[in-house]
């Protein structure tokens, strides 16, 4: 259980990578020092040593602060850089990605904090089977999440002008959709998904600046569910939440951590399109 | 401004381009060479580490700026290499150099056997693969603890050639000229690879594939040869490194060092082998000089700064960004803007060096 809980964990993060790729066709490989950041500026916000300000009204301030964060970023450093190659917006998320650890570490310091919210340590009993509730909504508003993000994508009219973006921007902006505008707005809305995961993260663990890392195994998951398709992250996310108790346990608790990573070569050379394929061949 | 005058064909594959430059590369060797006589044992130190990360960053180079393929994930060839040629000195026994080139050669071979499957990809999955074979590189030397000595690390033995001893804390002259040979011939190696037709396909692949592909150059055998010869270089790299710093274990090579390299080439300039340079003294004289300036300010206002980790990461960090946003082709880009701005001094105007707009072309669906 407590498998599926980072499971969804790892999704999120992979369904903002997947969010980024599919409307700018870039890789932000801050997404998880993103998800960092929005941890403890909820734990900055709600906290008792801190601020302390009600729980519930903390909540969406804080996912304000991450998506202003994360659209500053658009407006400030990736618009000037468009058209560029995918290499350069790479390294300039991974540059991105450290500075936001440096702010971190001097802000908030390099211990571990967790956040306090009215459903830690509380715990449910169904039929001899005890569940923590942070656990449990961690996997029901993941779920709520990713549902409403595929319907968004697949059944709205700006989901499908993002679609088409992805494709070719220049052949987008020809037909009148507007390129920036909606590229910025993805950008805000995974802030706010790397925001609910850190929530999510800090409400089941505790968070220090290199949890921002996790990004790397979230990647993995993305790219093991097929990047670019949201269900796909989700379940990328799930098979290494799940494989990686499960290997510490039967093979060894030094290779559970390779495991993430051996089944994304293993994915990467036999099936190079992930579970859920989006890659379909051109016809000419 | 001086015109350049091509009469032969020799001279345009020539190494140098004019004997003006010949001329300053020579000054630039004999200072190098001399450099020992010059300064004290710490900066020679730091110098010695500036040539092998400028190894390293010729390595990066060759994917990265020549060929166009991102590896974020370089340490686990250097690891490979570093490993390889203690674990040959102490086990085996072999002298220094063979090791030292086995080491090269086996990073290489890991390169080909990960390349092979990868060229199939799309450019940016390789990125990911490289990042992932890094994570696996880390882990499999901490879990090879009897071979590799674990997280406790492994010492690399003296460096003995012709009984001559080389050591970092005894005489490090001589350490830094044995580094300063084995670089001039790894940049030999990789001038003469770029004018050759290998070279050659390795930009035109960089370039566009489909139209490197129309000239008749094999791109999958264009890929995995840049990668054998990269990986080569990384080996190396690793090799030199681990015997500089006597003691290493795997986070002698994490991903940090990766990242590093990578950020290393962006800001020196990709696309030539002076930028693998400028990349390589930024790296090693930014921590020497946020050093001094902050004892300076210490010792100025008489307040003591405590260090705050991960400085340095930091300013490199913005480094790199700004350079991408206004200096795209990072120091050795604005080194031949100031070239070029000088040599046609009255005549350079502002939009000479304005950048055209791009659209993202994207082979997503190919």
């Amino acid at each position: 259980m407590s498998g599926l809980a980072s499971g969804c964990v790892y999704g999120l993060v992979a369904l903002g990578f997947v969010l980024i790729y599919k409307a700018t066709e870039a890789i932000n490989f801050a997404q998880g020092d993103f998800m960092m950041f929005g941890a403890f500026i909820i734990i900055w916000l709600a906290n008792e040593s801190f601020l302390g300000l009600p729980f519930l009204f903390a909540i969406p301030f804080g996912l304000v602060i991450m998506a202003l964060i994360s659209a500053s970023f658009d407006k400030l450093v990736l618009q000037r850089v468009a058209g560029e190659p995918q290499i350069v917006i790479v390294i300039l998320t991974i540059a991105a990605g450290f500075i936001l650890r440096f702010f971190a570490g001097v802000i908030w310091g390099y211990e571990p904090l967790s956040l306090e919210t009215p459903i830690v340590g509380k715990y449910l009993s169904l039929g001899g089977v005890v569940l923590s509730l942070a656990e449990i909504g961690v996997i029901v508003l993941t779920v709520m999440f990713t549902i409403t993000l595929y319907i968004f994508f697949s059944f709205t009219k700006m989901g499908v002008a993002l679609m088409a973006i992805s494709q070719n921007q220049l052949a987008a902006s020809h037909v009148g959709i507007p390129v920036r505008k909606l590229q910025s707005f993805t950008w805000v809305l995974a802030g706010i998904v790397a925001g609910s995961a850190g929530i999510l993260y800090a409400s089941k663990g505790a968070v220090d600046p290199s949890v921002g890392l996790i990004g790397i195994k979230a990647f993995a998951a993305a790219v093991i569910g097929g990047f670019g398709s949201l269900p796909g992250a989700l379940l990328g996310g799930l098979v290494i939440g799940i494989v990686e108790p499960f290997s510490a346990r039967f093979i060894g608790s030094g290779y559970s951590h390779l495991m993430p990573y051996i089944i994304l070569l293993l994915i990467l050379f036999l099936k190079p399109n992930g579970l859920i394929s989006q890659v379909r061949s051109k016809k000419v | 401004m001086k015109v350049l005058f091509r009469e032969s064909y020799e001279q345009d594959l020539g190494l140098f381009r004019d004997n003006n430059q010949k001329f300053r590369y020579f000054l630039l060797l004999c200072l190098a060479v001399v450099l020992p006589f010059i300064l004290g044992d710490f900066f020679l130190g730091e110098a010695t580490l500036f040539l092998i990360w400028a190894i390293g960053g010729m390595s990066l180079m060759i994917l990265v700026g020549h060929t166009g393929l991102a590896s974020l994930g370089h340490a686990a060839f250097l690891a490979i290499g570093a490993y390889t040629t203690v674990l040959m000195q102490t086990k085996l026994g072999t002298p220094f150099l063979l090791s030292l080139i086995l080491g090269g050669f086996l990073s290489s071979l890991v390169g080909v056997i990960i390349a092979i499957p990868s060229t199939r990809l799309h450019s940016i999955y390789i990125a990911i693969i490289t990042l992932a074979i890094a994570i696996l590189v880390d882990d499999i030397i901490v879990l090879s603890e009897s071979l590799t000595g674990g997280v406790s690390g492994i010492y690399a033995p003296k460096i003995v050639i012709l009984g001559v001893e080389f050591d970092r804390y005894s005489n490090i002259d001589r350490l830094y000229w044995l580094v300063l040979i084995i670089l001039i011939t790894l940049v030999l190696i990789y001038k003469n690879i770029l004018r050759s037709p290998l070279g050659r396909a390795f930009i035109a692949v960089r370039d566009s594939e489909i139209s490197a592909a129309a000239m008749g150059i094999n791109v999958k055998k264009a890929k995995i040869l840049s990668f054998a010869v990269s990986c080569f270089y990384g080996g190396i790299c690793g090799g030199l490194m681990g015997h500089f710093s006597t003691v290493f274990n795997n986070e002698t090579f994490n991903l940090l060092v990766s990242i590093n390299l990578l950020l290393m080439i962006v800001v020196g300039g990709l696309g030539s082998i002076h930028g693998a340079f400028f990349g390589a003294a930024i790296l090693t004289l930014l921590p020497v000089f946020i050093a001094i300036i902050r004892d300076g300010i210490s010792s100025f206002f008489d307040v003591s700064f405590y260090s705050i980790p991960g400085l340095e990461t930091f300013i490199f960090c913005l480094m790199v960004i700004f350079c991408i946003l206004y200096e795209p082709m990072g120091v050795n880009g604005l080194r031949q803007k100031i070239r070029l701005f000088c040599e046609l001094f009255p005549l350079g105007g502002k939009t000479f060096f304005s950048k055209q707009k791009s659209f993202l072309k994207t082979d997503r669906l190919k």
